[in-house]
């Protein structure tokens, strides 16, 4: 009933004209940045904060909110006409979706991932509605001590649960820390990692980190190992289903959604997990499974779902405690504080209005991207032929443009390099930039927490698990760190599981030496036995990643 | 002598260690820098925090390093564009670099429509593309567009440098 009524003003806050504009821009420039390769929904958000800093906060959510569900639907067309998924989440899409398209029935592949896209959509917007509520009113009895152990949580989470090496993970999560670090301390006034540098005091803007790290980094690694290669992209005409596609989606995607939304919301929950477990389950489930392997359609709807699910799940933790779990909630926390608006469970409070205009502007985008999207899916193909050298100075432009409009000084352009060769070096080096982003945006109010905590309990560190709930999470963060220990001896006592499963979590990331194809690595996936779903997240990890790797020759 | 070389050959992801050390070195040095008398407010101190995180990168250059020399190596990341059975191909990235110093030096003085179209006009042209004439008209274009877009529609003036009077 409040939620009802609280939404229904979203809506009439989110329907205005000017509004409905911004979310028509956001949903068409999400859905072209998640087709052309290198951009990202992460990027864009960064790319875009100076310039939206002019709009009303309420506007700017609304366009990101757009280019958050429009990036991860764009990123399903590049994998069903493409073969080459650009976000890990739509790796699973690109197994059978791919197939479909090359069977010719690339349309109905398209329009089961379009419509998929917006069940889940919709339906994980309304368990957002209705979950957020509630977990804010669980956050708002949390103390310090909590939040700390949570944010620890989450960062670790993000660490050591994605990507195929958790050292490498670390790593990266070290050196955002430290760069977090760089400027006035907010409780004394020292400065530190400043080096006397006066530009450096108020530390480093979130817009020229992100910027340099996703665009300067990834333009100048795809430089240096640009495709000379045409690529092949299978035409199509506009998408549609029969009636036995409808037949054989709708279940597919309730589940997908069902998978989806849950692991959304849990730190380093992500998207990737919930694909592969939904295309697991459609495979057993299907009456085709002959199909599987082969462009069965379920292989496309339940994938799908779940991916769209997880994005509408990502947002309940970041809206309702400000904790963001994937890059492109994180940038969004960061827009959040530049508005000067304390992300947590207080956001409802204050700022009710943006929050539920935000989250009826998730519905109307979801609406929007169906409407749109079904007939310009031709047009997005043609996307993918524009010349890369245009594509790619294009990023470099524009992240040069976005990062001098924040302070009009050419300073910040050094930084974005330096910190662009740093994200070039990662990329070369395997070191994953979600952690170093996440450490850069979580440190200082990790640090915060801390210091409030200490101050709380005078010094005693004793108040760090005062709190039960505090208690109860650092056990959890205990499990995840010793966890590849606990599976190594497990593995001893049953050794024929072990091969299946090294290099996901013994953190040297050797396991690549495999020179798996594409094909083969998709064929095996799904042939494992599903265990727990962490379990399986560690067991295949590796081959999905590898996977999206290993491109074809 | 030659068997450590033989061991660093091919190792290059030891400069990642290297990096990782002297950044976390760097964190403890400035840490240990600061002077802060103790407070009852503030129990933890600005000191802290940096000590911890210097103490993370140190362990994982340690272990970087270590994991590296047992012949453990980090993926590189794939994508739509890339390819990855070619070596890295300096020829592009160096005067992709050299494109973007020059717009950070020509910025301030220059103004952006003139580092813009630089910036992108070399780009294209380190990354490949033939057509100069095309290439440099998109690129006046462009920098004049967003000089416009950005003057106009958003009310930032970037500078206009050399230009200033005509713009």
């Amino acid at each position: 009933m409040d939620v009802f009524t609280s939404l229904m003003d979203g809506f009439a806050t989110a329907l205005t004209p000017m509004n409905l504009l911004y979310a028509v821009i956001g949903v068409i420039l999400g859905t072209a940045v998640g087709v052309l390769p290198g951009l990202g929904p992460a990027m864009t958000v960064a790319l875009l904060l100076p310039v939206t800093s002019v709009l009303e906060p309420t506007s700017a959510f609304i366009m990101f909110a757009g280019i958050y569900y429009g990036g991860m639907y764009g990123g399903s067309t590049t994998s069903i006409l493409l073969n080459t998924p650009g976000e890990s989440s739509s790796v699973v899409t690109a197994i059978e979706g791919h197939k479909m398209a090359k069977a010719g029935r690339a349309a109905q592949a398209l329009a089961t991932a379009a419509i998929g896209s917006f069940v889940a959509g919709t339906i994980g917007t309304t368990l957002l509605a209705v979950c957020a509520p509630i977990v804010v009113k669980f956050a708002v009895s949390l103390g310090s001590p909590s939040y700390f152990a949570i944010m620890v949580l989450s960062l670790l989470a993000v660490t050591a649960v994605l990507g195929s090496s958790r050292l490498r993970g670390f790593a990266s999560l070290g050196l955002g820390l430290a760069i977090g670090l760089i400027g006035m301390d907010s409780v004394t006034g020292q400065r530190r990692l400043t080096f006397g540098q006066p530009l450096l005091t108020d530390g480093l803007d979130i817009v020229v980190v992100a910027v340099a790290i996703f665009a300067v980094g990834e333009a100048l690694w795809v430089a240096a190992h640009l495709r000379r290669t045409p690529l092949n992209v299978i035409p199509v005409g506009k998408p549609w289903m029969g009636k036995q596609d409808w037949k054989r989606s709708w279940k597919p995607w309730l589940r997908g959604t069902a998978f989806g939304f849950p692991f959304g919301a849990l730190p380093a929950g992500g998207a990737e997990i919930p694909t592969f477990l939904s295309y697991v389950t459609e495979k057993r489930l299907s009456k085709h499974p002959e199909e599987f392997g082969h462009g069965a359609i379920e292989g496309v709807a339940g994938p799908e779902a779940a991916n769209n699910a997880s994005a509408a799940g990502t947002l309940t933790p970041l809206l309702a405690m400000g904790l963001p779990t994937n890059a492109t909630a994180a940038v969004m926390l960061a827009a959040f504080t530049g508005y000067g608006i304390q992300p947590g469970p207080q956001l409802f409070e204050s700022q009710g209005p943006l929050v539920w205009a935000l989250i009826a502007s998730l519905f109307i985008g979801n609406f929007l991207l169906l409407i749109i999207n079904l007939p310009l899916a031709p047009l997005w193909a043609k996307l993918l032929q524009l010349p890369r050298p245009y594509l790619y100075a294009g990023i470099l432009f524009f992240a040069t443009l976005g990062a001098y409009s924040v302070n009009l000084q050419a300073f910040d352009l050094v930084l974005l390099l330096v910190l662009g060769a740093l994200g070039f070096m990662m990329r070369r080096f395997g070191l994953p930039v979600l952690p170093l982003i996440l450490g850069v945006i979580l440190g200082p109010r990790l640090e915060g927490q801390l210091r409030q905590t200490l101050q709380l309990s005078a010094g005693n560190p004793a108040g760090l698990w005062s709190e039960p709930i505090a208690v109860g999470i650092f056990i959890i963060v205990a499990i995840i760190l010793v966890w590849p220990l606990l599976l190594k001896l497990w593995r001893r006592s049953r050794p024929q599981t072990a091969m299946a499963s090294t290099g996901g979590s013994d953190g040297t990331g050797t396991a690549n030496g495999t020179d798996v194809l594409p094909e083969d690595a998709a064929a095996e996936l799904p042939a494992d036995n599903v265990t727990t779903p962490a379990e399986h997240a560690y067991s295949n990890n590796e081959p999905v990643h590898s996977r999206r790797r290993q491109e074809k020759p | 002598m030659s068997s450590l070389a033989t061991k660093l050959k091919g190792r290059s992801e030891l400069g990642v260690a290297l990096l990782l050390g002297a950044a976390g070195g760097l964190v403890l040095w400035d840490a240990a820098g600061l002077v802060t008398p103790y407070s009852k407010s503030d129990p933890v101190g600005p000191k802290t925090v940096p000590y911890l995180v210097a103490g993370l990168l140190i362990v994982c250059a340690v272990m970087l390093a270590i994991n590296v020399l047992r012949g453990g190596h980090g993926e590189a990341e794939g994508g739509e564009d890339v390819d990855l059975t070619h070596p890295a191909d300096w020829k592009t990235v160096l005067p992709l670099v050299g494109a973007f110093v020059a717009n950070i030096l020509l910025i301030d003085w220059a103004g952006w429509v003139i580092a813009g179209t630089v910036l992108f006009w070399g780009s294209v042209l380190a990354l490949g593309s033939r057509r100069y004439v095309r290439d440099g008209l998109i690129s006046v274009a462009l920098s004049l567009l967003t000089f416009y877009g950005f003057y106009l529609g958003l009310g930032i003036s970037l500078p206009a440098g050399l230009l200033e009077g005509i713009l």
